[in-house]
């Protein structure tokens, strides 16, 4: 995955003075402010958890909004005359897709897949392309695969015009740029969960609403690198070609977005994976083919078939990611060595298209449209196999070590206990000027505006303690993922080697659903916050990882080459310029933490992490849109709250698009 | 750019096949429904296994001895009857009571459409392992259990003892219980059944105490058996008001749900769904092999199938 990368400039050491300084001023007047409007808080609604003078309950109204949109579903204008309309066409789009993909049979797919491929991106990737298509056959899961895919190819269509839409004007106008920018912040920090429930509610529980939900979650990428592309073209080609008397929209589709070819191919690539991520969860609403198998496969406890539908889901990641990534490097740089061949261009595509139609002709008269029910593979049995040898011997009573059972009750009582009751029992203002604190110092006041709001929006919304209790969790779990983060990063930044050995498992561990780890995860932590907590480690690792290995990796080499003159170890090296140098990409890498882990702490209710997550789970499990909702808004709150207190203001525009789904 | 002309045309495309009327929003069929001339059935499945072993063995015979495609989609239950109204899915094999929807949907808007007796009765309750009531039979009586509340503390339930709850979507009264009986714990939701599952068997595993919440019928029994908790008993109306609640969950018999196009015109699959009907020992007998025997819900069917010709003879429509 192209994982955000961070390529901060050296500090010098000046400038870290002076932003001490700044920052202690800010502390100082924030104390002043705080001076004089805590005893007036306190006065009047005394301290402890947040007030409830000062809570809205929105379970009535929203309950009326939930009874009023089942009763008039049926008739309506808004909803026979417009959502109706957008229903049905993703249906008929989607089926239309599903169908090309049944006529093309199991070998027109694999062929039309692999010459794409291959046209694109060239012959290795065609051989990737066709061992993947492969193994999902091998494993019996056609059918969900092409449904899945026919899903994907709808919804990632719809979410790149979306974005491109969104990208062309932010790119193009500096107001519309201002106004679009913290919506689509806001939308990447929004978990995909708490958005479910409406879409559900308005559409139906089905294919639309899982469409519709992965566009919203896929789309600001791409928006994002589209006007990143459109902002940052060359000037000095802008004005070469404005001098030959070129209008703006001649100027729009001959030079800036050709110019922005990478970018946008960057953001493909982006909303490709975030769609695919999607998959699973947007199963919670009916989504169908790959994610419902996985999430039917957990109602038996079957890890095994959980798997089996995981790894096909994996598998079109990572196919999708090469290939649209090979097309990117190749931009630019295929002008002579295709020159050469006799399959450039259009012939090769034409090649592609004869051959591909050929292929399903074949396999439709030789009556071989399935995939043959001979040739699969099954896994189911060896891996439960597996699973319960782990869990028979670490559960419990390991000598020394103790059993991951063990490890889970203490972790449960000595960390995650104690930092709850720790910030429950905080008086809600000062909990506010913490968070006040810690945004200002890194960045403005308005990015402390904001997560002060956002964490005040929390309490009015009167779920407080909860959204502290997952607090609790998401700062445990952030603090496990940086220190184990860090350690792997720091190891592999050194070892080219150990680098090479992870990266599948890390490619594996960032496009495996979140939810074919939740059960093994129980098995061995039982039920509770722990195994939330651990299954978030597990899900916001590898880009922790990723982003602290590229940033030491960059540190500039004359640095290090000075260092190294003046006769330091290695360790000194680390310590002393390494880390130092590379604390942009560090911080980048805390921030992916917290928006990872909060992703998953919420998925995490569903093996007992509580707290917010079970509200939503609750809300569309039971249609019930005043839980549901306020649930999930205190969620976005509270991401957005952890997003201005970790990420750097001045650092806002890099990584832009890369964030979330790195 | 030829790409999003292709795409802006195609969309416009689509408004205009689909028609300027007005769409129905009472008949969206699942996209995948009816692929390649097949005639489709969609059934709605929950995440618990009996759920599972019903539409498993609907889906056989539905394939099987009158040639259709069953698609499955699981949704939790109160989304499902949503989804029965609006024709996403054309049938609910087990329901376990939910009032509301049957008042709107059934009784006001008239989109469902009862399905009949499914045969099984269904019964929710507290349980504990009977290799723990055999030790303490005084376990079993709710006004002893403040006596045990020590040994079923873990860590995710403090000082108090743990009352194992499942997913949020299965109907529960257990907080409330918990508070007007005036016992000594907390209710910890494992949030999904596959993790309550996980957990107990990893209790039974060490033969230790713990109290859960649980339903009849189920396989996990002839896994791990489990002896009932009594509760102050059930009576008409003790449940009305969740507030004050303070007796045990009644007995239901599990109901089929059509929607109600499909009932009328479903043809043949209609017909044969409304004949569904088997008993608990038949459920059971499907989801064990499919939840602990790991089968694949087709073999599992396949494997009933085969042993109850008479039975099932019955559901096909003449």
């Amino acid at each position: 995955m192209a994982t955000a990368t961070a390529s901060g400039p050296m500090r010098l050491t000046g400038i870290g003075t002076l932003l001490r300084h700044r920052a202690v001023g800010k502390l100082v007047l924030l104390a002043v402010a705080a001076a004089v409007l805590v005893p007036i808080a306190n006065a009047r609604w005394a301290s402890g958890a947040w007030p409830d003078a000062l809570t809205v309950d929105l379970t009535s109204p929203l309950g009326r909004a939930s009874d009023w949109i089942i009763d008039n579903r049926d008739s309506h204008w808004l909803f026979t005359y417009f959502l109706g309309h957008i229903s049905n066409a993703i249906v008929i789009s989607v089926r239309a897709v599903y169908l090309v993909l049944l006529a093309g049979g199991w070998a027109g797919v694999v062929a039309g897949a692999a010459l794409v491929a291959w046209r694109v991106a060239g012959v290795r990737l065609a051989v990737l392309t066709v061992a993947s298509f492969g193994v999902c056959g091998l494993l019996g899961m056609w059918v969900p695969t092409m449904q899945t895919l026919a899903l994907m190819v709808v919804a990632v269509i719809a979410a790149v015009v979306l974005g491109m839409l969104m990208g062309l004007a932010a790119g193009l106008s500096d107001r519309i740029f201002r106004v679009l920018r913290p919506v689509l912040d806001t939308m990447q920090v929004l978990p995909a969960f708490s958005y479910l429930l409406p879409v559900a509610l308005i559409f139906g529980v089905g294919v639309p609403a899982a469409v519709l939900a992965t566009v919203v979650y896929a789309a600001p990428p791409m928006a994002r690198l589209t006007a990143l592309g459109l902002r940052g073209a060359d000037s000095g080609v802008l004005e070469a070609v404005t001098s030959l008397g070129t209008t703006a929209r001649q100027r729009l589709f001959s030079a800036r977005l050709p110019l922005a070819r990478k970018e946008l191919l960057l953001g493909l690539n982006q909303t490709i994976m975030m769609a695919l991520s999607m998959a699973v969860i947007a199963s919670m609403i009916g989504g169908a083919g790959l994610g419902d198998r996985v999430y039917q496969a957990l109602g038996t406890v079957d890890v095994g078939a959980a798997l089996a539908a995981g790894i096909p889901i994996v598998l079109l990641a990572v196919v999708l990611d090469r290939v649209t990534g090979a097309a990117g490097e190749r931009l630019g740089a295929d002008a002579q060595g295709e020159a050469l061949s006799p399959l450039r261009g259009r012939r090769g595509w034409s090649v592609a298209a004869v051959v591909t139609v050929a292929v399903a002709l074949v396999a439709r008269f030789a009556g071989r449209l399935e995939w043959p029910t001979s040739w699969t593979v099954d896994i189911v049995e060896p891996v439960n196999t597996a699973k319960d040898w782990m869990v028979d011997h670490l559960y419990t009573g390991v000598p020394v070590v103790g059993g991951t059972a063990d490890w889970a009750a203490h972790f449960t009582t000595w960390v995650l206990d104690p930092v709850r009751d720790g910030l429950q029992d905080l008086p809600w203002w000062s909990v506010l000027l913490v968070v006040a604190a810690l945004a200002w110092t890194i960045g403005t006041w308005q990015t402390a505006l904001t997560a002060v709001l956002a964490m005040a929006g929390i309490g009015v919304l009167g779920v407080w303690d909860k959204s502290l209790d997952t607090l609790a969790q998401v700062l445990a779990a952030v603090a496990v993922t940086v220190v184990l983060g860090f350690a792997i990063g720091i190891a592999t930044a050194r070892s080219t080697r150990l680098e090479r050995l992870l990266r599948p498992v890390l490619d594996v561990f960032q496009t495996m659903p979140q939810f074919v780890y939740l059960i093994p995860v129980v098995a061995l932590f039982g039920i509770g916050r722990a195994p939330a907590v651990a299954a978030a480690v597990i899900y916001a690792l590898p880009a922790v990882i990723r982003i602290t290995t590229q940033g030491l990796r960059q540190v500039d080499g004359a640095a290090m080459e000075a260092s190294r003159s003046l006769g330091a170890t290695s360790w000194q090296q680390l310590r002393q310029v390494q880390l130092p140098l590379a604390r942009p990409a560090l911080l980048l890498a805390l921030n992916q933490a917290v928006v990872l882990v909060l992703a998953v702490v919420v998925i995490g209710a569903l093996v007992g992490g509580g707290a917010l997550g079970y509200d939503v789970v609750f809300g569309i499990a039971q249609g019930d849109l005043a839980t549901g909702m306020v649930g999930g808004v205190a969620i976005v709150c509270l991401g957005l709250m952890l997003d201005r207190v970790t990420q750097p203001t001045t650092r806002r525009d890099h990584g832009a698009g890369t964030k979330k789904g790195a | 750019m030829r790409r999003r002309t292709t795409a802006l045309a195609g969309s416009l495309l689509l408004l205009t096949v689909t028609g300027c009327g007005a769409a129905d929003m009472t008949k969206q069929a699942s996209p995948y429904a009816n692929a390649g001339g097949a005639k489709t059935v969609t059934l709605s499945v929950q995440s618990w296994v009996g759920a599972q072993a019903d539409v498993a063995v609907a889906e056989y015979l539905l394939k099987h001895e009158l040639g259709y495609r069953v698609d499955r989609v699981q949704i939790d239950e109160v989304p499902a009857w949503d989804a029965l109204s609006q024709g996403r899915v054309d049938a609910i094999l087990e329901d376990w009571g939910h009032p509301e929807q049957e008042q709107r949907y059934v009784k006001d808007k008239k989109t469902i459409t009862p399905g009949g007796d499914l045969g099984v009765t269904g019964h929710i309750g507290w349980f504990v392992p009977t290799y723990f009531a055999k030790k303490h039979p005084d376990v079993t009586d709710w006004k002893n259990l403040n006596k045990y509340a020590s040994q079923f503390r873990t860590a995710e339930s403090g000082g108090q003892g743990q009352l194992m709850d499942g997913s949020p979507s299965y109907v529960t009264n257990d907080k409330a219980l918990v508070q007007n009986l005036g016992l000594d714990y907390k209710v910890v939701f494992a949030g999904s059944e596959a993790a309550q599952i996980t957990q107990i068997e990893q209790f039974a595993k060490e033969n230790k105490p713990f109290l859960t919440y649980w339903y009849k019928p189920q396989w996990l029994f002839e896994k791990v058996p489990m002896t009932e908790v009594k509760l102050p008993a059930y009576k008409e109306g003790c449940d009305a008001d969740l507030e004050k609640i303070k007796c045990a969950y009644p007995h239901t018999p599990l109901q089929k749900y059509l929607n109600t196009d499909f009932a009328e015109n479903g043809g043949k699959a209609a017909a044969f769904l409304k004949n569904f009907k088997w008993s608990e020992a038949d459920q059971n007998e499907v989801a064990l092999d499919i939840a602990d025997r790991k089968m694949s819900p087709q073999d599992a069917a396949k494997k009933w199938i085969e042993g109850h010709e008479p039975t099932w003879r019955e559901w096909l429509p003449k």
